[in-house]
Order: structure tokens, then sequence, then C-alpha cells
């Protein structure tokens, strides 16, 4: 298990000095204690005590560095009209795509809404495909077709990527249904916020998960914020946890990657026997829900500043490493700097790609080889082949 | 013969100054509008709403100083007639996502929950299929609700409540129940929202039976519009379109409603009949520039009323030259155009001295790339190319 999540993080790391330290770090246990306990619905929480070790601490920064780093380019990306249409970024978030991708293995899948870029990096997609994708390019995940909102990685288990407000869950029951019918011991993970799980269409799903016991787990990222409405306008109980009722639930500090991590091994071991279980991830987003939204007219700047201060996610991890003695200051600041290398360099190869060829406006329509043609009125001219 | 219904100021996006109008015949009226006296805000005059309040005309530099009218960009003109008809009927309420204490995403609804209630502007969860019931029930009872679709695109979640209850209840219960509902939102391809959030909806509405269809261009017929929906005992769909919420122009200080059945004369002409709405509508205008200048004179009009399509004014232009082309946002297959055609044709055919010639969109999912997206809808290229085809 940790060869494999070494391997999985090598194509994140280059060769350079800092890097080292990720190649000479123990991966002996350490047993750290979550900030809070978890609480439950329905069932008994896990242990408030993960096991880790200084290679996933460290890897933890360093991703999680890499995922900040990359939203806040796509940040400046956008106001230089390089990026166009919706931008919905994760920053703040970051530690729920981390701990979940080291509890779980590429077979399990992660389907979730329009705040995709950090999931796609996490299932490991590329810095270059996330930006050229952004940019409409046609190096782009989704040969630039897609934008933000449409990222994929179909042989890494990422589904997505999906604009419409909670119509993922019923697509992430289906992966859950084709896990079960294939009988491959995996489970699909999916996302959506606290304004979805106001749709009737995830209590449908839900039902149907729980009544054939799928291996689905729903994650609530639980922001507190629908674009501009918060939680207690739109939710009569924003105990998004315990909205399953017959099904159990569980709430966890979403800011701290290992109490994600502990959650997510936990609800997987608990899927694969028993069915759905929800998992609320209580977390924050600095940024506003898109960068059409200043993210300031419905929350105040105080208490975006007083959670970054108290909260964030990546000096949680830097804390912990420091405490532990893994690395010091300066190795970290080091790996800051070559990220914001890696991800400047990432940004200016895809700058450099061109845009879809006009001839892709018609590809990818349908699927070639059923020999779709239609013919003019005497049959006998060809009018057009659908692509 | 064709009668101007309400030209819009030169103050509009690419309005071409069009020649010497022909002395307008009397306006025959035609819709069952008739000036109503009624309660208007203090900053308004008092007295009788005029059905066809005509813009004031930018040709006139004498009035330059005092230009009646005041300016609105589109979102605020649909504000205005929110506001308005809120104010006059206290039982016109609200739904919507982020409507309320948010302002509304494109700034609709701005300042309406401050003024009026949390109740009266309702901002719901994201629960669209829910919603839009709840607007149908409400309506069923005597109340008024107007509608947001945050994207018309959502509203595809809510297809059953729009078709099935909104569309067919007055029918189904023998005429007992007005669902007055107005839903409303904005929709189209524009400023690269990917494939989910580029949808033409009227196309996929444009079969239910029981609900009407319009689609507002301009400020002033965005108030007009949305007044006159809200005022309708039958559900209106009212399409926007994300691009035009910034546009500016002249509106009447007095109190307007414009039909909801009828189409506008943009341009008047006599070589061709160019059918529009929406956003093409400005595709077209900056089109019949270039065709002025090539020597072409393209009649441009409006249809505004998706459904049911305003075949009278469409006859008459028809009538006038003998060619149509429809130019369209609306995907090739099942638009809008695609009906527009099978009714001219049916109506029409004898009078037609060409086949009729229909530009839409692409049957494609909207790309993201610009480069792509551009080429999914109707360019002002492919117009001009079109009339001077069809005029050869």
């Amino acid at each position: 298990m940790a060869l494999t999540r070494r391997s999985l993080h090598l194509h994140l790391i280059r060769p350079i000095f800092s890097a080292r330290l990720l190649t000479t770090a123990s991966t002996s246990p350490i047993s750290i204690e979550t900030s809070l306990p978890f609480t439950a619905h329905n069932i008994d929480p896990p242990s408030r005590s993960v096991q880790t070790s200084p290679h996933e601490l460290l890897s933890f920064f360093r991703d999680m560095v890499l995922m900040r780093r990359m939203e806040i380019a796509s940040d400046s990306l956008y106001k230089a009209k390089l990026i166009r249409g919706f931008c919905h970024l994760y920053d703040g978030q970051e530690a729920v795509a981390i701990g979940m991708e080291a509890a779980i293995t590429r077979k399990d899948c992660i389907i979730t809404a329009y705040r995709d870029h950090c999931l796609y990096l996490g299932r490991g997609g590329t810095l270059v495909e996330a930006f050229a994708e952004l940019m409409g390019r046609n190096g782009g995940c989704s040969k630039g077709k897609g934008g933000s909102m449409h990222f994929y990685k179909k042989d890494a288990g990422f589904y997505g990527g999906h604009g419409i407000v909670g119509a993922q869950i019923p697509l992430g029951c289906g992966l859950a249904f084709a896990q079960k019918y294939s009988k491959d011991d995996s489970v699909s993970f999916m996302m959506y916020g606290d304004g979805a799980a106001n749709q009737g269409q995830l209590f449908e799903a839900l039902n149907m998960a729980a009544l054939w016991d799928l291996p689905a787990i729903l994650v609530c990222e639980n922001n507190h914020y629908g674009m501009g409405t918060a939680e207690w306008r739109a939710a009569k109980s924003p105990a998004y946890f315990k909205r399953g009722d017959y099904v159990p639930g569980l709430k966890v500090d979403g800011m701290d990657a290992l109490a994600v991590k502990q959650a997510c091994k936990f609800a997987k071991e608990h899927a694969l026997k028993n069915g759905p279980i929800i998992l609320e991830m209580d977390t924050y987003r600095y940024h506003g829900h898109s960068m059409s939204d200043p993210g300031s007219t419905y929350r105040t700047r105080d208490e975006i500043s007083g959670i970054r201060q108290e909260r964030d996610p990546v000096e949680r991890v830097r804390k912990l490493i420091l405490a532990h003695d893994l690395a010091t200051e300066k190795e970290m600041k080091d790996t800051e700097k070559e990220v914001r290398k890696e991800v400047d360099e990432a940004i200016a190869k895809a700058k450099e790609m061109p845009s879809p060829d006009p001839s892709e406006l018609f590809t990818n329509v349908y699927v070639k080889g059923l020999g779709v043609e239609a013919f003019g009125a005497d049959r006998k001219e060809l009018r057009a082949v659908l692509p | 013969m064709a009668a101007s219904f309400g030209v819009s100021s030169a103050a509009a996006a690419n309005a071409v100054k069009s020649p010497a109008l022909s002395p307008p015949s009397l306006p025959v009226i035609r819709s069952e509008a008739r000036p109503i006296s009624c309660r208007v805000n203090k900053s308004r005059k008092a007295g009788k709403i005029t059905t066809k309040a005509v813009a004031a005309q930018a040709e006139n530099p004498a009035s330059a100083a005092s230009k009646p009218g005041h300016e609105v960009l589109l979102f605020e003109a649909l504000r205005e007639g929110l506001e308005e008809e809120m104010e006059r009927d206290p039982r016109v309420c609200i739904f919507g996502e982020d409507v309320g204490h948010y302002g509304g995403s494109y700034k609709v609804s701005k300042g309406l929950a401050d003024k009026y209630g949390d109740l009266r502007v309702l901002d719901t969860p994201i629960a669209e299929n829910s919603f839009i019931g709840m607007a149908v029930g409400a309506a069923m009872t005597g109340l008024r609700p107007v509608v947001e679709g945050m994207n018309m695109g959502f509203l595809l979640l809510a297809f059953n409540q729009i078709s099935d209850n909104c569309g067919m209840l007055h029918y189904t219960s023998g005429g007992q129940f007005t669902i007055p509902t107005v839903i409303r939102g904005p929709g189209g391809v524009g400023r690269q929202l990917g494939a989910e959030h580029s949808q033409r909806l009227e196309s996929y509405f444009q079969s239910i039976p029981g609900i009407q269809m319009v689609a507002c261009s301009t400020p002033y017929n965005a108030k007009g519009l949305m007044k006159a929906a809200i005022r309708s005992e039958n559900p209106v769909v009212l399409f926007e379109h994300v691009l035009l919420y910034n546009l500016k122009e002249r509106i009447p200080d007095e109190e307007y409603v414009v039909s909801l059945e009828e189409a506008e004369m943009v341009r008047p002409g006599e070589h061709v009949t160019i059918l529009t709405y929406s956003r093409m509508r400005y595709h077209v205008m900056q089109a019949a520039k270039t065709l002025v200048n090539k020597g072409y004179d393209p009649e441009v009009i409006d249809i505004r009323s998706l459904k049911p399509f305003d075949l009278y004014t469409i006859g008459n232009s028809i009538k006038k030259t003998h060619k149509v082309l429809i130019v369209e946002e609306c995907m090739r297959t099942g638009g809008i155009g695609a009906s527009l055609t099978a009714a001219i044709n049916e109506n029409f055919n004898d009078y037609l001295d060409a086949p009729i010639v229909c530009l839409s969109s692409q049957d494609v999912p909207t790309p993201y790339a610009g480069t792509l997206e551009e080429v999914t809808v109707v360019q002002p290229g492919q117009i001009v190319t079109a009339v001077e085809q069809l005029c050869r």
C-alpha cells in the first residue's frame, strides 16, 4: 500500500533538491490524533488516532501546496482572460482531496461536481492537461471541449466534472452499482456540496443505494455556502451527515487531511460490507463560489481570514511536520518554491498549445464506427457522415 | 403595409438607420390590451398605460436636451418591470436561487428582498423540480409567482413540472385552475460557459401545450414583456440571454406593456424577410449593415413570441418580400427555426419565391474552447452570404 502511494505521487514530483526529502523520508508509522473527534449518526465513529508516516505527511504537504498554487494561478489566469466562462476554485478545501486519495486506490471511483481541478490532480492528472483544458487548448484532458467543469480521467477512476448541481449523485450510485455487479471490491465516492444536499435526486439515489447495499459513499463537502446562500437559509437541518436517516453518517473536520483519511478508510470498509454511508466534510472555500462571485457580499472578510488563520489545511500539516521534526522550515519553503516553478512551467507549456481545430466541433458527438451516414433524398448522394 | 410596433432606439447595439419610412398607416390594435389606469411609482407620471409606447427616437436633435425617458441596462429594465408589477399587485412574488439576499445572480432582483421581504422574494434551496412545482401550486390558489431559473438549463430538472403541471392543469381541470406563473431566466450560448450552461430550452419547451414562450432582446421589450407576462393569466416562459443583460437603451418613463403575441419590426425592407429573436437579432443587424452597403434591403423582424408565432406580421412581410431567412440560436434539429419553417411553408407557400433558409446552431454540445464556440453559433458573415444567395 505504501509503495503504491509513493509511486502515485512520484509523477507529481520532479527529481530536484527538496524532492530528495520525499524519496529519503521514512515510511515508519507515526500515530497522530485528529484535531476534533468524529460525530457519528447510527454508527460507531472510528478512532481519533490516525496511522501515518513521515513520507505521507511530507507528500500531503507537497500535494496540497501544489493544489493551492494551481488554484491561485488559475485565479490570475482568469483575471488575465486566458480562462473564460465559469471557474470554481477549490483553495481551502484541499485536505478533502488529499485525505481521500491517501485512503483509497485508483480502482475506487470518485465523482464530483464542478469544483474538480484539485480532485483531477489528486487522481493523477497532470498540471499541463489541467491548465490546457482551462485555457481551452487541444492538449487538455477533454481536448478543450469541456472546460473547467468537465475534467475526467477514466483510467484513474475519476468520473468528473459535472455542471448541474446534484446530477452527479445518481451517476455515482451507478458507478457503485457497476462495482457491486462486477464484484471488484472497490467503492465509489460521490462528492457534492451543501447546496446540492437539498436536491431531490440525492435522496432518490440514496434510497436505492441503501436498498441494494451498493458500495456508495456520499461525501458532502460542506463549505457552508451554496453560491451566495448560507446553509441556514437553504436547509432546515444543516446536519447533512444525519440526513440519510437510515443510512449512517459521519461528520469530519474537512480541514484536517488526516481526519479525512481516517474517515474515508473507515467508510470504504463500511461500504464494502454494509452499503452506503454519508461523510460530511466540514470545510471552507476562500474564494467565492466562482470567479464571477467576489465571495464577500454574503460573508465577512473577518470570517474568511479567521478560518485561514485557525484552520488552514496546509498550515496544519506544516505545523505537524515541524512538530515531529520531519523537515526544516527552509526545506518546506524550498518545496513551495519548487512547486511554484512547476506550476509556472506547466502554464507556459499549456499556453503554447493550439486551440482545437474547427473540425473537432463535430467529433465525439457520437461514437464512430456504427456506419452512421445520412443520404440525400434519392439515397444516392451522401449528405453527411456523422462523426 | 407593415405597421411599426415599437422601433427600438438607435442606442441599441448595431441599429441600422433605416431609409425613409413609408407613411405609417393607422396602427391596427390586435392585442386585447386596453389602457388601464393604475398606481404607479411617484417618480413616473400617473395615468393610463400606453399599449404601444414608442421608445424615444434618437433622430430628433431638437429634443436632445430634454429627451423623454430614462436610460437603463436590460437587467435594470427587467427589474423595473418586476418592481412595478409587485407594487401594483400584492399577489406577485418571486421564487429562485439567490434572488433575495444575494440580489439575483444577474442582479435582476437586486434590492427587491429588502423592499418586499423574505417571503415575497423567496430564496429557494437548489431544488428546481420542487420549487417550480411549488410555484405552480401557489399559482393554482391565486398567487402570481415569477420563478427564476438561474440558468435556463437548470429548468430541465423541472421539465415534468413545467410540462405536465404548469402547461396542462388548466386543461385537465376543465378550466378551473389558471396557472399565471412566469418562468424566466438566462440561456443561450456565450462567454464559454460550457455545454451544460449554454442550453437553448425554447426548442425543448415549444411542444408543451398550454404555455406561452417569449424572448426579450432589448431593454424596451424586456420590461414590456416582463409586465405583460406577469399580467397574463397563462403560464409564460420568458427567455433572456446571458450576453444581453448589459445592453443600454432609453425607455419611456410612462408605464407600458407590450403584447406577448406580437413580433417586432426592427428594420422594414423590401428584398428579404429575416426572422430572428434574442441575441441573434444583433448578429442580424450587424449583417444588415454590411448588406445595406452591398445594396440589399433586408426586412428584419424580431419574432419575440416563440409560441405562438405571430404569423400575421410574418405573413405580411413574406407577401412583400417573397423570401425568408430564419436566423436562430437553437440547434438545427427541432429548433424554433424548424417549427417556423414548417408553419410558414404551410401558410404562405404560394408567396415564396425560394425555399426558406434557416441558419441555426450546430447540432453539437456547446464546446468550451472559444474558437469552437464561435463556430457553433451563426455569425454575421454567414447571414450575409445566405442573403446574397437567397437574393440572386
